[in-house]
């Protein structure tokens, strides 16, 4: 309704404040005595300076903690411009322009003063005279609160941007949600607006969409009917995207994989693929968790993959050692330290267990156990961290077949455990019958290591897991 | 029961919290009484901003409470490392957070009450939402020796701090929040609160920090139930509405739209670490190694969380020159935090001479500098 009435008087730059009154009656009972347009007085760039203005409890002086702004930025009227502390108290001062902040009085932890300049702002009156007129606002030094449109007895907040661009596309304020602090409406949310009138695609708002303020029973019946009335008309308007790109340097984990990506890039990898059957462990373990659980420990299946690879390595320890620098010499390692590639919230991390060869497949349950809980809470030491000779992943507990994983030095080998899938097969008979299938993919330095190597030492691994009862006799 | 009454009450709470003309026949415009169903000192806090930024207080005040599992509150402005023993924090899985308003580092637990006073920014007024605890602490035990102090604080028998406070203004809407010791745990309370990082020098907000006493200590008999009905009912009274508590739910995003991001906000490190006003670190590690004590000068300088300068100084080959080169341009740029400093430490032992000796060392290294974190 307002918005109407402001358009037919485009061509008068100066409103009667009489005029305001007649928008809404009931805005006469919550409108302040101060209401003055900013009229065409205010020329291109005026410099004006924003006061640090009364923050209660006969406080003079606060110390100035944050700026959320800088001399250059552009900022919108109710946007934070600093964080101030007084005496326990933090308090957000927020712009009462638009404009460009041009010089800030204070550097940070210094002593601001109440009533004195806290910024300059440059006023943005490109924008025209005409969308000034929008809005209703009391001058610049009254501490009165700014007085909002009121219609359907709700306050809609708009900066003047928002309400030209409302108004330009023929849209009621009082009809779209705002997302902005205080139930503002911003310019995403008239995108937003315009997107499901059109059908037009745009990319997701950055808020989260606010949902009607009526109890759900109420809404739920009038949406769908509303959908049905109205027909998407397309419209060739040109689709505004505000999205930014966002460069920001690589640090903490993200470096750490660049730095071991870059080492691994000089290993000449080769892979290797089989499938087993994981149909026997699977029953096995089943019978197993419970024993395990009166224990204190979760068993899942890494630790037989660990054990069975351990015991591989113990025929196969070329692929259990370390090519040095100058590819002069190869250390064949002692222990069997294996890593077991783990997905954090940060990032990748390789915790690996020390010396498989020694330890039963609960201890290696039992540790596992721990370096998860240490994981997942990001208190991993250096010592978990550190002295890995060979490396299981198990991106399967995500999801996916086969993989090629890369080698993380100074290790030679890596194997990838895809999940495992339920899978007709055909047995010694000829019956087809349900095997639980999982995919492993093998990467290997191919400097020191073979294809026919690698075949070999993962034939081995397959039959300890295809029938678990084999590894017994190899135990150690 | 709790479950159907706080779903009935979160219905009404909706149409009080966005239509403010609407009216809810116990509770008329004076103000509003809410208690938090939850105890997750994030989702309470998130409440705090959504009220804060949502509702219109210009008719109606609100009087939030709520209380938390263990965790460790500190200022807007305040420096962790400076205020609590992290390295205890995360053994004890005690919740780190970082509140919007100012002031020092509290302990929170479930003995511990904590009020918020909701108001527009003129009706802000710290001394008589004190005064109001007070009066509803004496109405309750008359016996009690509490009085509020010039520096917003209040003391039992005029020497111990049962209560903390601080306060968050914005644009049109002010908070005035504060603790109540009831029946906390004090020695984890000491434990928690006694930073153990040497060498910080920092303009961040310090504490105070002050003896402490338990209402429970007094007096038995007292419960944070009976506290939080007694200052319910003082307010209550104050502000002539009924004597009713509406329960909300923190994790309702139909009630309080937007919710789950604020809550997720104040949870992430860059919230919680990253708002720490730039510090310096400046220690010197006594490290030690076999049968000698080694002292490393170390030298940080941290701003948002993130080492930005970084200098070790070692015994001269006592490690490779350029692989403590590449540790120090790890570090600078990354979090100020033992995770990821171990992990790139970790990491670029890879690329070294595998050499037990410099394995050993480079640990030892490593822990240390992240007991500074």
């Amino acid at each position: 309704v307002c918005i109407h009435r402001v358009r037919s008087c485009s061509g008068i730059h100066f409103i009667k404040s009489k005029y305001v009154c007649v928008f809404d009656k009931s805005a006469l009972k919550f409108s302040h005595q101060q209401r003055l347009f900013r009229t065409s007085a205010v020329s291109c760039g005026q410099i004006v300076q924003f006061k640090l203005s009364d923050i209660g409890e006969g406080i003079t002086e606060v110390t100035v903690k944050e700026w959320y702004i800088k001399e250059g930025d552009s900022v919108s009227q109710f946007d934070s411009i600093c964080e101030v502390q007084s005496d326990k108290a933090s308090v957000t001062i927020t712009s009462r322009y638009d404009g460009v902040i041009r010089k800030l009085h204070y550097n940070l932890d210094e002593i601001a003063y109440v009533g004195k300049p806290l910024v300059d702002i440059e006023i943005d009156a490109s924008k025209g005279v005409a969308s000034e007129e929008d809005v209703v606002e009391t001058p610049p030094m009254s501490h009165e609160e700014h007085t909002h449109q009121e219609i359907k007895g709700h306050k809609t907040l708009a900066t003047p941007a928002v309400r030209r661009l409302a108004m330009e596309n023929n849209i009621k304020l009082s009809e779209v949600v705002g997302t902005g602090k205080d139930n503002r409406i911003l310019k995403e949310d008239i995108l937003n607006y315009l997107a499901k009138q059109t059908g037009a695609i745009l990319p997701p708002s950055p808020k989260a969409e606010i949902i009607p303020p009526l109890p759900k029973s109420e809404t739920v019946p009038a949406a769908p009917k509303d959908k049905a009335r109205k027909i998407p008309v397309p419209v060739s308007r040109p689709i505004v995207f505000s999205g930014k790109d966002k460069t920001e340097p690589v640090t903490g984990f993200h470096k750490a994989m660049v730095k071991t990506m870059s080492a691994a890039l000089k290993i000449p990898h080769f892979g290797y693929c089989d499938e087993i059957d994981l149909t026997q462990l699977v029953q096995l373990r089943e019978e197993l968790k419970p024993v395990a659980q009166t224990r204190g420990v979760k068993l899942s299946f890494m630790p037989f993959f660990i054990k069975a690879a351990s015991l591989g390595l113990l025929q196969y320890p070329i692929l259990n050692a370390s090519l040095d620098e100058s590819c002069q010499n190869v250390t064949y390692k002692a222990s069997h330290n294996i890593g077991v590639a783990m997905d954090t919230e940060q990032g990748l991390i390789v915790p690996n267990v020390k010396n498989v060869q020694v330890c039963s497949v609960f201890e290696i349950a039992s540790e596992l156990n721990r370096l998860q809980s240490l994981g997942s809470a990001g208190q991993l030491g250096t010592n978990d961290l550190t002295g890995g000779t060979f490396t299981l992943s198990n991106i399967g507990t995500i999801g996916g077949t086969y993989a090629k994983p890369v080698i993380l030095p100074p290790e030679v080998a890596i194997g990838a455990l895809g999940k495992i899938q339920v899978l007709p097969r055909f047995n010694g008979k000829g019956e087809v019958f349900k095997a639980q299938i999982m995919n492993v993919s093998w990467s290997a330095d191919h400097r020191i290591i073979d294809g026919a190597t690698m075949a070999r030492f993962s034939n081995l691994w397959k039959s300890y897991l295809e029938n678990p009862a084999s590894m017994l006799l190899d135990l150690k | 029961m709790v479950l159907q009454s706080s779903l009935k009450n979160c219905l009404q709470l909706s149409c009080i919290l966005k239509t403010p003309k609407a009216g809810f026949r116990s509770t008329t415009s004076g103000g509003l009484i809410i208690q938090s169903i939850s105890n997750d000192v994030y989702q309470n806090l998130a409440v705090e901003d959504w009220i804060h930024d949502h509702m219109n207080l210009e008719n109606r005040q609100v009087l939030f409470l709520w209380r938390n599992s263990p965790a460790v509150v500190i200022g807007r402005h305040q420096n962790p490392w400076q205020e609590c023993n992290l390295r205890l924090l995360r053994q004890k899985n005690i919740k780190l957070a970082r509140r919007r308003s100012g002031g020092g580092t509290v302990y929170h637990d479930l003995g511990n009450i904590n009020l918020t006073f909701f108001t527009t920014k003129k009706k802000y007024e710290r001394m008589e939402n004190l005064k109001l605890v007070v009066k509803a602490l004496k109405a309750l035990r008359p016996q009690l020796d509490v009085h509020v102090t010039d520096r917003y604080d209040i003391l039992l028998d005029r020497h111990y701090k049962i209560s903390g406070t601080a306060a968050k203004l914005g644009r049109t809407t002010a908070y005035h929040h504060c603790t109540l010791l009831c029946n906390a745990d004090k020695f984890v309370l000491s434990s928690v609160l006694k930073s153990p990082y040497k060498g910080l020098k920092s303009n961040a907000t310090p504490s105070v920090p002050a003896s402490v006493k338990n209402l429970f200590e007094e007096d038995p008999s007292l419960t944070c139930e009976m506290l939080l009905d007694a200052i319910a009912e003082e307010y209550a009274t104050q502000h002539q509405i009924g004597h009713h508590i509406t329960l909300i739910n923190p994790a309702d995003e139909t009630v309080l739209p937007g919710i789950k991001n604020k809550t997720k906000e104040l949870q992430t490190w860059e919230w919680v670490y990253g708002k720490t006003p730039k510090f310096s670190v400046s220690t010197c590690l006594n490290m030690v190694y076999k049968d000698s004590v080694l002292d490393v000068k170390v030298d940080m300088d941290v701003k948002h969380g993130r080492i930005e300068v970084c200098k070790i100084d070692l015994p001269e080959q006592w490690l490779p020159p350029a692989l403590c080169c590449e540790l120090v341009k790890s570090l600078t740029g990354s979090k100020f935090c033992p995770n990821e400093t171990t992990t790139l430490a970790a990491t670029l032992l890879r690329v070294c001479p595998q050499d037990d000796e410099l394995q050993s060392r480079w640990n030892l290294l490593c822990e240390n500098m992240t007991m500074l974190m």
